[in-house]
């Protein structure tokens, strides 16, 4: 057994009101993987703001022993001379700033008051190489994909010297291959003596890095599996978070008629907005029937949601071409309310950024797309608008204390319930969901998963966009694959298994990445 | 308790910096501040005030967007107005004349503002250099006396602009002070009706104590008002004037669906889009009532004068903006509602009055008034980072 390079012992951390971590405790190895899991809330992220100083010695009660010493930091600047770096879930990245001054923002080379800028591009160089990353670091951010980008999070870190690196979902916003590389890219890195620490939603990712797996539940740590002496597979580790077994992870089904073709989508090409040459998506063909759930896979970049959104009101992208039928007509829409008028719905996957308003309580946001519903002459008719809001949220079980509680307030699940309650009550035949569980927990996903069904139940199509592959077999009856911008297979549910799903994606995929 | 106690105050802090101010001056001036007459030139020396922050609220909740031309604008339409009744045009056709140009200075910025995408603060100073260049092109340079009555009367100028007392009281002005009886009647008679016809639908209703508390306090604040206004001379009639202003942007920002969009739009313009609603369509509405409540604070001022003047309206729609962000608009829009503007408003004005009183030179009362801005800002941000 090698030498314990972290200990956090009887951690607990209050906030107002609420326990945040009750006596956590944790033990990390040298040079091993360690993966912290568990549901949203349970206080793996602030757990790790502990750690790097966010929260200061003495806002918290408890250790932290690192490298044999008693730590006290201050600030993030004290854990890092440590060693300490963490890379947050949200990418924190200058857009208009080259990749070299983005690494050494805060840490220029060069003398006091003026930068060395060879020397800054000559260590930036230095360090993209070690990530595996072939740009020059004269590039600007904003000019690379969101995969290159994580990657020059983690040579920034390396940059800093970093001995124990904590990686907050850094797979959360990158397609298939690229989270490949990245996981890749860690085992590299734990061969060179790096020490780890990832949080992640994404359990086959755990199974494939995971030295060790400590699993957090409601503030605290439940228990620590060591990934080299026990058997450990998804469900293993789904029952340690949710402190009971889930048998079936996708709700059946029953009874439902796949009737006739409700949407039908025709040669539909895309061209991206700014970049008037480049094909977003590229003659797709596919239709939705009533009562069907329709799964669209692809990787992030494939354009995926640039369909959807071109589709829905041509929200999305310039010089689209195409034919759009919904219940046999050829229609034009124009913009999102002539889509809504004809019993469309867009579920945005960026339920923060295009869905909600966060600063509007849960009432507010369920009526905004069918103000009409609550209004009569353009005046709000409060008591209708009310009652809406309550029927929906105990519909969907929204956990929340009142509908004026702020959405903003809310856990991601019950946004994501709020999302769908604003499109439902515009009472749509067919509605498009965008990655409708992105992070969410496991329990909370069970819960979208009957929603779905019982859409399909009450004979309205859906159209399900995601890339989290058990999720679409498990959940569709018919599934698409996308791949740049096309459509490159098309399979039932019975026959689709994660092989031949990403066989046909790798099949189809003709040099270049999906950006 | 305690902590319902503290959200109180949180959610009241404005209206209690006001109480605070008010008694400090009290203390200050010997007790001149809550003079009758006094309480009576708080309102109509800022008649402007109150209407320019109704129409720039709906500008800033739509993302903490302001408009820079509104003084330029008044003095404007204004200048206009006086010329024609200068000219002997009838007095209708001026006001008339008044009102939409300023609702077509405001369809103007609103164009490039909402549909060409200028930033507001640029389409809005162009518009102040603009406006301010074309009234003293109306005004060739020179005051115009207004000389015109009616206009003087209905719209609060000269001396004689109050409601008359129907029933003549000796040293108090009796239908003063029963329309503030009246008032606070109304207020009560609303409040329990809406509270009996929750509770027979069965919602949540606030705890019986609070609304107590808080009707006893607004019916007695009501009525000391009038009561103060009927010791001097009466209803002042641009108090009618602000009164149906607030009382429709109230009724705009509370209960319209169009009101709703401000809101949405401020807070994420991008979800309020895809869930069609034409976000252009609501900075159109939100600058084009601007300009009507411009139009309207022209008129209010140029008769308060009984002259228009080139430099009229200098530094108005900062004081309108400055209202609006102590009354708790978010200056990142979405937030914000024309409860608080009148109170930023009154808060500014008891400011300068008090200042004045007090014989304080005016470089200085600029200095103070700064700084009351900055402290309400201050006090904004900080509460807003707490709340993460």
């Amino acid at each position: 057994m090698s030498k314990i390079l972290l200990e956090m012992k009887n951690i607990t951390k209050t906030f107002p009101g609420v326990k945040a971590l009750d006596n956590v405790n944790l033990q990390v190895e040298e040079g091993e993987i360690h993966a912290l899991v568990g549901e949203n809330g349970a206080g793996k992220s602030t757990l790790m703001n502990v750690l790097s100083g966010i929260y200061p010695y003495g806002t918290y009660e408890g250790d932290i022993v690192y490298d044999g010493e008693v730590c006290q930091f201050q600030t993030i600047k004290d854990s890092e001379k440590k060693g300490i770096v963490i890379i947050h879930q949200e990418l924190a990245l200058v857009p208009q700033m080259s990749i070299g001054e983005n690494m050494f923002l805060g840490n220029e080379r060069g003398r006091k008051n003026a930068i060395n800028w060879n020397e800054t591009y000559g260590e930036a160089d230095k360090y993209l190489k070690m990530v595996g990353l072939s740009e020059s670091s004269r590039v600007l951010i904003k000019d690379i994909g969101t995969g290159k980008q994580q990657l020059v999070e983690i040579a920034k870190a390396l940059a800093k010297h970093a001995k124990l690196l904590i990686l907050d979902e850094p797979t959360s916003s990158l397609n298939e291959t690229d989270s490949r590389a990245l996981l890749d890219l860690m085992l590299e890195f734990k061969k060179q003596g790096m020490t780890m620490i990832i949080i992640t939603h994404k359990l086959n990712e755990v199974v494939y890095v995971a030295d060790k797996i400590t699993v957090v539940r409601d503030g605290s740590t439940v228990e620590t599996m060591d990934c080299h002496t026990m058997e450990i597979d998804e469900d293993r580790i789904i029952k340690g978070m949710v402190g009971r077994e889930i048998t079936d992870r996708f709700p059946k089904r029953s009874d439902v008629k796949i009737g006739d073709v409700n949407m039908e989508v025709k040669d539909w090409t895309v061209f991206h907005p700014l970049y008037a040459e480049r094909k977003v998506v590229d003659g797709v063909n596919f239709n939705v029937r009533q009562g069907e759930v329709v799964g669209i896979y692809g990787l992030m970049g494939a354009g995926r949601t640039e369909l959807a959104m071109s589709i829905f009101g041509k929200s999305y992208g310039s010089d689209i071409t195409g034919t759009l039928s919904i219940k046999g007509q050829e229609v034009n829409l124009k913009n999102p309310r002539e889509a809504i008028d004809a019993k469309l719905a867009y579920v945005t996957e960026d339920r923060k950024g295009n869905g909600l308003v966060l600063s509007n309580p849960i009432r507010v946001n369920t009526s905004l797309a069918n103000m009409k519903g609550v209004s009569n002459n353009g005046v709000i008719d409060a008591d209708k608008e009310y009652q809406i809001a309550v029927e929906y949220k105990d519909k969907l079980k929204t956990k929340t204390p009142s509908v004026e509680q702020n959405v903003g307030n809310l856990s991601g699940g019950n946004q994501q319930k709020v999302l769908l309650a604003k499109w439902m009550f515009t009472s749509p035949d067919i509605l498009i969901l965008d990655e409708p569980t992105r992070g969410i927990d496991v329990g909370a996903k069970y819960e979208i998963y009957c929603i779905i069904n019982d859409l399909a139940k009450e004979g309205k199509s859906v159209v399900m966009i995601s890339s989290e592959l058990p999720e679409v077999i498990g959940m569709s009856d018919r599934i698409y694959i996308m791949n740049e911008g096309k459509f490159v297979g098309e399979m039932k549910a019975e026959e689709a298994t994660q092989e031949n799903i990403m066989a046909c994606i790798l099949q189809s995929t003709g040099g270049g990445e999906a950006g | 308790m305690n902590l319902k106690v503290a959200d109180v105050l949180k959610k009241y802090t404005m209206v209690i910096a006001l109480i605070a101010i008010v008694i400090f001056f009290q203390v200050k001036t010997g007790g001149s501040i809550l003079l009758p007459q006094n309480v009576n030139n708080l309102i109509s020396q800022n008649a402007y005030v109150f209407v320019l922050a109704a129409g720039m609220l709906l500008c800033i909740l739509t993302g903490g967007n302001i408009d820079l031309a509104v003084g330029s604008v008044i003095c404007f339409v204004g200048g206009i107005g006086a010329v024609m009744m200068d000219k002997n045009i009838n007095v209708w056709l001026a006001v008339a004349v008044m009102l939409i140009g300023g609702l077509l200075v405001g369809a103007w910025q609103g164009f490039w503002i909402a549909y060409i995408k200028v930033p507001p603060f640029i389409a809005t100073l162009a518009g102040m250099y603009a406006f301010r260049g074309l009234a003293n092109v109306v005004l060739q340079g020179f005051a115009v006396g207004i000389r015109n009555t009616t206009f003087l009367n209905v719209f609060g100028g000269g001396a004689d602009c109050y409601i008359p007392d129907f029933f003549h009281g000796a040293n108090l002005n009796v239908t003063c002070l029963l329309v503030g009886i009246i008032l606070a009647a109304i207020y009560v008679i609303m409040v329990f009706k809406n509270r009996i016809s929750a509770k027979a639908k069965g919602y949540d209703v606030e705890p019986i104590v609070g609304v107590l508390v808080k009707a006893v306090c607004i019916c007695a604040a009501v009525i000391w008002f009038f009561f103060k206004l009927a010791q001097y001379k009466g209803i002042p009639t641009s108090l009618i004037w602000i009164g149906l202003v607030l009382l429709a942007y109230a009724y705009i920002t509370g209960n319209t669906t169009m009101g709703r969009y401000l809101y949405a739009v401020g807070g994420n313009e991008k979800a309020t889009t895809l869930s069609g609603i034409d976000s252009r369509k609501v900075y159109f509405f939100a600058y084009v009532n601007m300009g009507l409540m411009a139009g309207l604070a022209g008129i209010l001022t140029i008769a308060r004068a009984t002259q228009a003047q080139p430099t009229f309206g200098q530094g108005y729609e900062m004081d309108a903006i400055a209202a609006c962000f102590i009354g708790g608009a978010s200056a990142y829009g979405g937030e914000g509602n024309v409860f608080g503007i009148v109170i930023g408003a009154l808060l500014m004005g008891v400011i300068n009055m008090g200042m004045s009183i007090m014989g304080m030179e005016a470089n200085y009362q600029k200095v103070v008034k700064g700084i009351v801005v900055l402290v309400a800002i201050v006090f904004d941000v900080l509460s807003n980072k707490k709340k993460k």
